[in-house]
């Protein structure tokens, strides 16, 4: 769930800001797009460790007392998954921008409108940037554990749940649980495949 | 087009409301404790916080971290009590204003475990100092917690005590610093034939031992005391405190101490309740 949510919202920023890096010009625009490739390689301890020190009570955030709560592990993914959104889908839409923007132009479409019709246009692309954004939350486990704090039956997640069944010498069970996390990451990946790829 | 942009929508909508709902703040009445390893993945604390939560309708939310993290953690306020097993880190959490009202609430013992071959011959003696000098001088591999836990500063004393620096006496030949919980440094021993130092219970209830065995035990060296600790609200926020205080007697109550004793796995009693202690 968390995962999911963590996507959801990479996918509503991640999304418009791809597409919006490939169709408009403005100054900054490439050093942004040079910040979205770079953060495609973020490590997620780091990105746990600084958030930890944001929410930390003592932190400057500290007073929306977030930390070592689902809503602190939500942020940690999606400022992971969002970068990663974000470069595919700006790769995925700099092509059709290049076929249709001049007709697209002629047409008399705003902007917005116009990044609609080109996420709609570049959809398989766009579809395989939110299920790369989703598979890297999904497997996340560094940034989770720090600002969640992996207490049990709260925020607890999967790869968490994996981690300390190991510790705990139940290899077993971490094994189980490894492949049911395989199994939904599949699952989930196999439907947005099939759903988009009928259309 | 039109359906598709609908589906999107929809989708995103759906997915928001959930995330507001998983983001949610905690329930009103619970605190975060922060404690050690050795507690929660003993399952002690699985074992007794349903009945103190039952009573009082407050969740407990556990931390499990080594010792040195966890005392951390309380120090940027991020938890509103501590659990903990390191008497010299404790004594500077609370000399530096961070902790008061320090109450031991159970205590067992550590134990070196290490393969049944034993090549550093140290089965069956009764003294850890003796031992980990023997492993030493055989430079038999020695995995160690170097993590800043509890029973990683147990160690470290052990190695004072035998005027052993193990890090110069051979670094990472045979002294492996892995750098991690109890059971991974239990998970690596087993794995490479080595000799480690764990807490009773973490070993009781860690379940790929292999071919480790118990090997040295009994030397009240190895004495192994768990205190509960408030923060100070001289020096922090403590919004909690009030629960967290009534968390603490409750592990000092008769009935915590019942349910500390009470726990047990295969039949072996994991924690012994403070009452008990040795002094």
């Amino acid at each position: 769930m968390v995962s999911l949510s963590a996507t959801a919202i990479a996918a509503v920023v991640g999304l418009p800001c791809g597409a919006g890096l490939a169709i408009c010009r403005f100054p900054g625009r490439r050093a942004l797009i040079l910040l979205a490739n770079a953060c495609l390689g973020l490590p997620p301890v780091v990105v746990g460790l600084g958030l930890y020190l944001i929410l930390s009570r003592s932190g400057p955030l500290g007073g929306l007392a977030l930390l070592f709560t689902p809503g602190a592990m939500v942020i940690a993914q999606a400022l992971l998954a969002t970068p990663i959104v974000t470069a595919l889908t700006h790769r995925a839409v700099e092509e059709p921008w290049q076929d249709y923007g001049g007709a697209l132009r002629v047409d008399g479409a705003s902007r917005l409108r116009s990044i609609g019709m080109l996420l709609a246009i570049a959809r398989r692309s766009v579809v395989t940037a939110v299920l790369a954004g989703f598979g890297r939350t999904i497997s996340e486990v560094g940034a989770v554990l720090i600002v969640g704090g992996n207490i049990a039956g709260y925020t607890r997640i999967m790869t968490t749940a994996i981690v300390l069944k190991t510790s705990e010498g139940d290899l077993g069970l971490a094994l189980g649980l490894g492949c049911i996390l395989i199994g939904i990451s599949v699952a989930v990946s196999a439907c947005a495949f099939v759903l988009w790829e009928r259309r | 087009m039109m359906r598709f942009r609908q589906y999107f929508a929809i989708a995103f909508v759906v997915l928001l409301a959930r995330g507001g709902i998983a983001a949610e703040q905690p329930l009103p009445q619970s605190i975060i404790l922060a404690s050690t390893t050795s507690v929660e993945n003993s399952g002690l604390l699985a074992h007794i916080l349903p009945a103190f939560t039952r009573e009082t309708g407050i969740t407990v939310h556990v931390l499990a971290q080594g010792t040195g993290q966890a005392l951390e953690t309380a120090t940027r306020d991020d938890a509103d009590l501590v659990l903990v097993h390191d008497p010299e880190a404790e004594q500077k959490f609370i000399t530096a204003g961070d902790g008061i009202d320090r109450h031991q609430i159970a205590w067992n013992d550590f134990i070196v475990v290490g393969p049944r071959s034993d090549p550093a011959h140290i089965s069956g003696t009764h003294d850890a100092v003796a031992a980990l000098t023997a492993i030493a001088s055989t430079k038999a591999p020695f995995v160690s917690r170097g993590d800043k836990s509890g029973t990683d500063a147990l160690e470290h004393r052990l190695w004072r005590l035998a005027g052993i620096d193990p890090v110069a006496a051979g670094g990472g030949s045979w002294y492996r610093d892995i750098g991690g919980g109890m059971g991974a440094a239990l998970n690596t021993a087993q794995a490479m034939n080595a000799y480690t130092i764990s807490d009773r219970g973490t070993w009781l209830s860690f379940g790929n031992k292999g071919d480790l065995a118990v090997l040295v035990e009994g030397d009240p060296r190895l004495v192994n005391r768990y205190d509960v600790i408030l923060l100070n609200p001289a020096k922090h926020p403590v919004p909690k405190q009030a629960l967290a205080k009534r968390f603490a007697q409750w592990l000092l109550s008769p009935e915590g101490q019942a349910a500390i004793g009470a726990y047990k796995v295969d039949g072996e009693q994991l924690f012994h309740p403070s009452a008990t202690a040795p002094r």
